[in-house]
């Protein structure tokens, strides 16, 4: 009788999502979608902190006072970002503990970018101009993602993105405009993480192991290889307008298809480095454990006021 | 009886938006003359009561200390960075 039942919810369910109804956290869910929304928009707030660490590298290293101003700015939005997709993931019976603790456990991923370093200034530019721009990308697709918390999140934390990814290129910019090295320093940069951004859209779609069931509950609305073709497109012009050569000899327009066709893509790299090996993966996780265990004394204090607070009213009353 | 606050949802995918308040002895009651009072157009698919002395608001008055450092950080809008024309849909 319950699978009956069920199947009846789920036939519902599936209705709402196919009249782009949005799921909100107290209607009834399939277990599999509760399940993928998680590892998925924990995978997403586990990205934008992690992010932080590869641009805090060079906070005390921008070149001049405003840099490091826009670069703090930019690293507390990535901040706060964590903390939206956090609590939107709360909304589906799992706790902030329990998402950190699957990150310190290696259980949950986080984009595989951050795992590269951020050797030069540069580097800078092209983490604003590349990965923000192909993470928006992303994340426009998803502000018609199915499930109303992580919608809303996409919308707020769009909003604010649109500066990183620029400030990003201003850097690259600059740069283009300076001396020899400056210039070659910027090509370097861009030849580096060309490829590694390509590969934040995730497997070809043939190859994804996630995509089809989560087209159908609308939790993903465009497939990794149409968004990928997007952001080559539209980063192709961006490069050429200052001066910079994209790094694929097999880079070429497609006039049929309307799109730019481009080399073959390194996927055992991007096993590689998804599986632990890429050049800061332990790095990464280490300072992120380091950091959440010396904030222990925090939380400690925070909660320590409060009952101390707890205690005075109730022996004032 | 207690003073709740009233937050309504007008359709699947939007916030909860404050629409008013009224007086009530429970939550549950408060739900029920919230329907009664500001659903009765079908306004809203989902309600929230909140109560009104559960809420802690920041004051305009406060602005200065609270607000501060939000106007000398241009950089954190868009429209700083100026960039060519060609790629300024960025």
């Amino acid at each position: 009788m319950s699978v009956e039942v069920k199947s009846e919810q789920e036939v519902v369910f599936q209705k709402r999502i196919d009249a782009e109804e949005k799921i909100e956290p107290k209607d009834w869910m399939p277990e599999k979608y509760r399940q993928t929304l998680i590892r998925q928009m924990s995978q997403h707030a586990h990205s934008e902190v992690i992010g932080m660490q590869p641009e805090g590298n060079w906070l005390t290293r921008a070149p001049t006072l405003h840099r490091k101003c826009i670069l703090l700015a930019k690293v507390q939005d990535e901040g706060g970002h964590g903390l939206y997709l956090y609590s939107a993931a709360e909304t589906l019976g799992i706790s902030r503990d329990e998402l950190v603790k699957a990150l310190h456990d290696g259980v949950a991923k986080y984009a595989s970018i951050f795992n590269y370093p951020a050797l030069t200034w540069a580097d800078i530019g092209a983490i604003g101009w590349l990965v923000d721009g192909a993470a928006i990308v992303n994340q426009i697709s998803l502000q018609r993602t199915s499930y109303g918390p992580y919608a809303r999140s996409m919308v707020r934390i769009c909003k604010e993105e649109s500066f990183h990814q620029r400030q990003g290129y201003q850097i690259m910019m600059t740069l283009t405009q300076g001396s020899h090295e400056q210039k070659a320093m910027a090509q370097d940069a861009l030849d580096r993480f060309w490829w590694p951004s390509l590969m934040m859209f995730g497997p070809h779609d043939a190859e994804s192991a996630h995509s089809a069931q989560s087209m159908k509950w609308k939790i993903k609305r465009q497939s990794n290889d149409e968004l990928r073709q997007k952001f080559i497109d539209q980063s192709v012009k961006q490069a050429d307008v200052i001066g910079l050569k994209i790094p694929d000899p097999a880079l070429k327009w497609n006039t049929d298809r309307g799109h730019y066709d481009i080399g073959e893509i390194d996927w055992s790299e991007f096993a590689r480095v998804i599986k632990g090996d890429g050049p800061c993966n332990r790095q990464r996780l280490q300072h992120h454990n380091r950091i959440h265990a010396e904030g222990a004394w925090v939380r400690d204090a925070v909660a320590a006021y409060e009952a101390k607070h707890k205690q005075r009213s109730t022996k004032a009353a | 009886m207690k003073l709740y606050e009233v937050f309504i949802r007008s359709r699947r995918g939007l916030d909860h938006k404050h629409t008013g308040s009224l007086h009530a002895e429970n939550p549950q009651q408060a739900l029920e003359y919230a329907r009664d009072i500001y659903t009765r157009r079908s306004e809203g698919i989902s309600i929230w009561v909140v109560n009104s002395s559960d809420i802690v608001a920041s004051q305009e008055s406060d602005c200065e200390s609270f607000y501060d450092p939000h106007d000398d950080k241009p950089y954190r809008h868009a429209a700083h960075y100026q960039l060519p024309d060609e790629v300024n849909n960025m």
